[in-house]
């Protein structure tokens, strides 16, 4: 009975560990830019991706995630060129329709390259379980798990702590003030991206091994991460990370006790809860400012 | 001359928000810019600081033409705004909003220039922590005075920094005008309230539905027949 809950609540924390990361993601391009980005579960695509096929051809697995997270960089910092800085003042909603059609446009992109076909990517530290309490976890998952953890804090870190955080939080308060104190607001919107889609790759390379890769993955991990950052108050960093755990968390107890079948179902139930019943989250904007 | 315009045009839409306005800042000058409400004087400024396109004309800020540089590249210049409504980063703390005014100085120790400023104004040093959408509107105009001033302003542009604050706060914001004026700021104000700021400016403009339409001393104009009427309300 405990060991069966011990087991659901570790397997959603996996999972919510990733979703967390995304939900992120959604959080530090909607504060610096505005934009909600779609796009954002075809990072963690392409970092699964290339990690599974780098290293099936010979590549380091270290090598291969930073191959992967730097090639993520690079696309997300192409997308928000091409595709969202170019419809500035576009509104909100061509904004989201554009970066629906730049994950598309990535999908079909990954198929050219990789295939249809599932890749899969060794466990990084072998596959015997470790038993917890009855209840038995892949050490793969504390891979996930510690990793995204490093990464949250360092995330933490970075925007309490470096001038360049400190800037790029400024932007999205006050993005005219943030000019004129002499932030290049556009590298703000492209430094997001960046670091955004550096978050979905390492989460995609070090996911992989549990779910396995392929062009499609990013798709629900995506919404789910969206789900997270909604759920957590959207811009809301550490809101982003605990509705990521909760989404998680609720999706594995789902599976566990309705039915597995409404595994997906979950996440979606809860953002039309959210959206109906406190469309700003759980840590939704306070309002300190001042007129 | 520190700041050259000369024929700057302006256009919000096809609203023509400035028109052939020209106007020059010497160094060490406090030049005031008065008018009324939607006379053209915060697009002035905005297109002084790069946040708003010209039209035509040209601007040269000590010697170099800056009419089409980039925002964040005149505050590197030394060309440092004060805007309108203050615009602090709210949720973020005074300290916060003091180092993001250095945020363009690779060099130098932002560190000495804030305990500076803490020295400047005491308020500053009391309120650090606190996020600065909290402070009153005075403490906040003084939160947006010592951002622009730790971007080590060559130039700076004050618009309305009068506005919206208690006649005592008023007196407290043009006292500091007037001592970074003694200490050699160059200083080009902008303000609705034109008696205070004629007073204490070297020279100054009148802007009219986005003309420039008088320039004299800043005494001469606060006895001027047409200023006094229009402006000062005698």
């Amino acid at each position: 009975m405990f060991a069966e809950l011990l087991q659901y609540l570790l397997s959603g924390l996996t999972i919510g560990a990733i979703y967390a990361l995304a939900g992120l993601g959604f959080s530090i391009i909607y504060n610096a830019s505005h934009v909600i980005n779609f796009a954002q579960g075809e990072f963690i695509m392409i970092g699964g991706m290339a990690s599974a096929t780098l290293t099936a051809s010979g590549v380091p697995l270290p090598l291969a995630i930073m191959i992967g997270c730097g090639g993520a960089m690079l696309v997300g910092v192409l997308v928000a060129k091409f595709a969202v800085e170019r419809a500035r003042n576009a509104s909100t909603v061509t904004l989201i329709i554009i970066t629906i059609g730049a994950s598309i446009f990535l999908r079909g992109i990954a198929e050219l390259v990789w295939g249809k076909d599932f890749k899969r990517l060794d466990a990084f530290s072998g596959e015997t379980p470790i038993q917890i309490l009855g209840a038995s976890m892949q050490p793969q998952s504390l891979w996930v798990v510690g990793t995204a953890g490093v990464l949250i804090v360092a995330i933490g870190l970075f925007f309490a702590r470096t001038l360049t955080g400190k800037a790029i939080l400024a932007t999205s308060h006050n993005r005219l003030a943030a000019q004129l104190v002499g932030i290049d607001v556009k590298r703000v919107v492209l430094a997001s991206f960046a670091l955004s889609a550096a978050l979905g790759a390492i989460g995609g390379a070090v996911v992989a091994p549990i779910t396995f890769s392929y062009t499609e993955m990013g798709i629900m991990l995506g919404l789910k991460g969206f789900t997270a950052a909604v759920l957590g108050g959207l811009g809301h960093g550490p809101g982003a990370v605990a509705g990521g755990l909760i989404v998680g968390i609720a999706e594995a107890l789902g599976a566990g006790y309705i039915s597995s079948a409404y595994k997906d179902a979950v996440a979606f139930v809860i953002i039309l809860a959210v959206l109906l019943f406190m469309p700003n989250g759980l840590f939704g904007k306070r309002g300190t400012e001042r007129v | 001359m520190l700041l050259e315009i000369e024929g700057l045009n302006s256009h919000y839409g096809r609203i023509h928000a400035l028109k052939s306005a020209s106007l020059t800042v010497r160094e060490g000058e406090l030049v005031a810019l008065v008018g009324a409400n939607g006379a053209g004087k915060t697009t002035l400024l905005r297109t002084l600081s790069g946040v708003h396109p010209a039209s035509s004309g040209r601007i040269t800020f000590d010697g170099c033409d800056i009419t089409r540089m980039k925002a964040s590249r005149r505050v590197a210049e030394g060309v440092v705004q004060v805007p309108e409504g203050r615009q602090l980063f709210g949720p973020q703390s005074v300290e916060d909003n003091l180092r993001l005014g250095a945020y363009r100085r690779g060099s130098g120790k932002p560190d000495d220039d804030i305990d500076r400023l803490y020295e400047m104004f005491p308020v500053l040093k009391v309120k650090r922590d606190q996020p600065a959408g909290t402070l009153s509107g005075g403490q906040q105009q003084i939160v947006a005075l010592g951002r622009a001033l730790m971007a080590k302003p060559r130039l700076l542009l004050l618009d309305e920094p009068s506005m919206g604050l208690a006649p005592l706060l008023v007196a407290e914001i043009f006292d500091a005008v007037q001592r970074l004026k003694r200490e050699g700021t160059t200083i080009l104000l902008v303000e609705q309230n034109a008696h205070a700021a004629l007073a204490i400016a070297d020279r100054g403009y009148v802007i009219e539905t986005g003309e420039i339409v008088l320039s004299d001393s800043g005494a001469a104009l606060l006895s001027n027949e047409r200023v006094r009427q229009a402006y000062l309300g005698l």
